[in-house]
């Protein structure tokens, strides 16, 4: 199902996208809270847009000094070019310890190469360990947000759903009493599970350490108490030194949430004794992206979810309706990158309204990377023929001034006269809007008649 | 000063009304506005929809009819902010770059070449204004309110000029009203939900009178507004400055 038949099925009922645009708006308010709180808010934005600038210029340089310092902190380092290699590289860890069962913290990179799905096929049980990841694991959907998985469930649908998989009492919505069933849960998993799974929000070159971000905790437990830990990061989360965190940690929760600062953001700098540390570190398309020069910028991305929060088709779309694991307008222009043909109704779905661009930390053009792809897909063949036509002869009439003052006398006349066609139910436009009512004259004619002439 | 007037083509076809009072204002102030009978459209439309490389005969008829001029002006932000971003023509680039640089959205005008600081318009009633995003974050008219710097606002600026007007304040300040050119049919379901939501906001807090720079976004906010049969009227902003 493509971008708009999903959101106009998510748009059924009102009040329910009332709800998640009103939610998300609230975080939207938050984030303006926390940024409004920073004097130098917008030099932050340009200092991380710099740094993370240098890092695509130098990627390749500060991957392998990466490597070289991670192997010395005692960090088996893996190489993934695509998302296959990724799932195979962590089945093969996962064979080699003859394990069957993880737990694993939030990774947008493990959804993005559906690590789940395959892990599974594979007779592996994946345990998601951050609340809301659990939530949607439940309920055997993917998440809607890549901060907030499982924002668009209310808490009474959470209470069915632990109901049923958890045994909390029925008609139970009450948050405090559905997370301590949740984490009672995980306590048990968290104990037993020998591997764990995390993300990477930032890997250091400098020193060969890597930073993940949680709000729970979950990371810090899974990888704390399991023999093994496996840290997947896409390429690009990079930074030259330790020094630069400061800029993105500032940046990073203030943007997500609104908060000051993560909860947890822990640092993993090598194996504790007698635990195994990997690493693998994943292209994925991301050095194709890299040489598309107006694409480059959507490598910055640090995945706070701020360009969904405020974008006002996400809020009234959800995040399923982008069909890719990175949803909302960053989600447009990484998405076609993966895979054109399946991905090229996303960059329309936008009103090119800017604010992403506006509200991104690092300072990603999205809204402009948005058009362009527009140009790429419909120069790649991605468009329908009939968009083609009507825009072919949309372009012929309108650079015709005769044929276009014609049209346009034709089509008013039409309008006044017989208005029924326009008025009907092939006219989108008309379904939930009156079309404008028509003058006598064009301002061209008013113009003639009153100004002659000049 | 020669000033050409771009009126955008569905401006002329629908709401005549607007480029008569955009041309009266900009008379009033003293400008000598030419209409170039030849013009039709900016070519957003094609661009927008993926279509850029249909525009080239858009792009040098527009160059055709107002590279001359020292300026040229338009009731619309979209369409300006299309021209000055995309308008290229290789074989009269210089006169391409001329109208990249000396096109002005109404409002901006106004305010930063003719520096008003005084207008004789009367316009008793509560005016709520829409800033569309293309003239907003794109032309910068007005301060967007994601980002952490002090606010300001042309549109608003003029219309504190005028006597009896009253300006309503929103809960969102600058949220899309979700036309978007060819999004507002390819996308329905959500552009009519968005355009709704804005419209909301306008009753909520006392709207009589939705105004704008941008009548693209204004027509969809009144076709939402008619279908609903709202008590809330219609207006750009140059029929407003333009009252007596």
């Amino acid at each position: 199902m493509n971008h708009a038949d999903a959101a106009e099925k998510f748009n059924k009922d009102f009040d329910r996208t009332t709800w998640h645009d009103e939610t998300l708006w609230w975080v939207r308010q938050k984030r303006d809270r926390a940024a409004f709180a920073i004097p130098e808010w917008e030099q932050l934005r340009e200092t991380a847009s710099q740094i993370k600038h240098n890092v695509l210029s130098n990627l390749d340089n500060y991957l392998i000094e990466f490597e070289k310092n991670a192997q010395k902190n005692g960090i088996t380092v893996h190489w993934a070019a695509d998302a296959h290699e990724h799932n195979q590289i962590i089945l093969s860890i996962l064979k080699s310890q003859g394990v069957t069962e993880i737990v694993k913290s939030k990774s947008m990179l493990t959804e993005e190469c559906h690590l789940n799905p395959y892990l599974t096929e594979n007779g592996v049980e994946v345990i998601d360990t951050d609340l809301g990841e659990r939530i949607v694991q439940l309920a055997d959907e993917p998440p809607s947000h890549i901060v907030l998985p499982c924002i668009h469930w209310k808490k009474e649908e959470i209470g069915v759903l632990f109901h049923k998989h958890l045994g909390t009492p029925e008609g139970c919505a009450d948050p405090v009493l559905l997370t301590h069933a949740a984490r009672a849960n995980l306590r048990e998993k968290f104990l037993t599970r020998r591997v764990a799974i995390t993300g990477v929000n930032f890997a250091v070159a400098e020193t060969g350490e890597f930073v993940v971000c949680t709000n729970e905790g979950n990371a810090d437990m899974g990888a704390h108490l399991a023999d093994v830990h496996i840290a997947c990061m896409g390429i690009e989360k990079i930074i030259p030194k330790r020094e630069h965190l400061g800029v993105f940690l500032r940046l990073l929760t203030r943007s997500a949430t609104g908060q000051p600062i993560t909860t947890y953001s822990s640092h993993f700098g090598k194996p504790r004794e007698g635990q195994q540390m990997h690493i693998v570190l994943v292209d994925n398309g991301r050095t194709v992206q890299l040489g598309r020069e107006q694409f480059r910028n959507s490598l910055k991305c640090i995945r706070c979810g701020a360009c969904m929060n405020t974008c006002p088709v996400y809020r009234r779309s959800g995040g399923h309706s982008y069909h890719n694991a990175v949803a909302g307008p960053i989600g447009a222009i990484l998405a076609p990158n993966l895979d054109m043909t399946k991905n090229a109704d996303l960059p329309f779905a936008s009103t090119l309204c800017g604010s992403c661009s506006n509200v991104c930390p690092v300072k990603i053009n999205i809204h402009e990377q948005l058009y362009e792809w527009r140009q790429e897909l419909t120069k790649s063949g991605h468009s329908p023929t009939a968009k083609t036509l009507s825009m072919k002869v949309m372009s012929a009439v309108l650079s015709n001034p005769t044929v276009y003052h014609l049209s346009g006398k034709i089509g008013r006349f039409a309008m006044a006269n017989a208005p029924f066609v326009v008025n009907n139910s092939f006219n989108p436009w008309f379904k939930q809007r009156e079309m404008p009512e028509p003058p006598k004259e064009s301002f061209g004619e008013w113009y003639k008649k009153n100004r002659g002439e000049k | 000063m020669k000033v050409g007037l771009f009126i955008p083509c569905y401006v002329d076809q629908f709401y005549p009304q607007v480029g008569i009072a955009t041309l009266q204002l900009l008379e009033r102030f003293g400008c000598q506005v030419s209409y170039p009978a030849k013009q039709t459209c900016c070519g957003q439309p094609m661009a927008n929809s993926g279509y850029e490389h249909l525009t080239h005969d858009c792009n040098r008829l527009f160059v055709n009819n107002f590279s001359e001029f020292d300026y040229i002006v338009s009731p619309s932000g979209s369409c300006v902010l299309h021209i000055k971003d995309h308008l290229h023509d290789d074989k009269r680039e210089g006169e391409a770059t001329h109208v990249r640089t000396h096109i002005y959205e109404l409002t901006e005008f106004l305010t930063d070449i003719l520096k008003v600081e005084n207008l004789t318009a009367h316009f008793p009633h509560r005016v709520g204004v829409h800033q569309s995003c293309h003239g907003q974050r794109g032309l910068h008219v007005a301060q967007m309110s994601e980002l952490v710097a002090p606010p300001f606002s042309k549109p608003e600026k003029l219309l504190n000029m005028v006597t009896g007007l009253e300006l309503v304040k929103l809960d969102r300040v600058d949220e899309c009203c979700g036309f978007g050119g060819t999004f507002c049919v390819a996308e329905e379901a959500v552009s009519v939900r968005m355009g709704i939501d804005r419209v909301d906001d306008h009753v909520k807090n006392g709207t009589e009178v939705l105004t704008g720079g941008d009548m693209s976004c204004l027509m969809h906010l009144e076709g939402v507004i008619r279908r609903r049969q709202l008590p809330i009227k219609v207006m750009h902003i140059a029929e407003i400055l333009n009252a007596k």
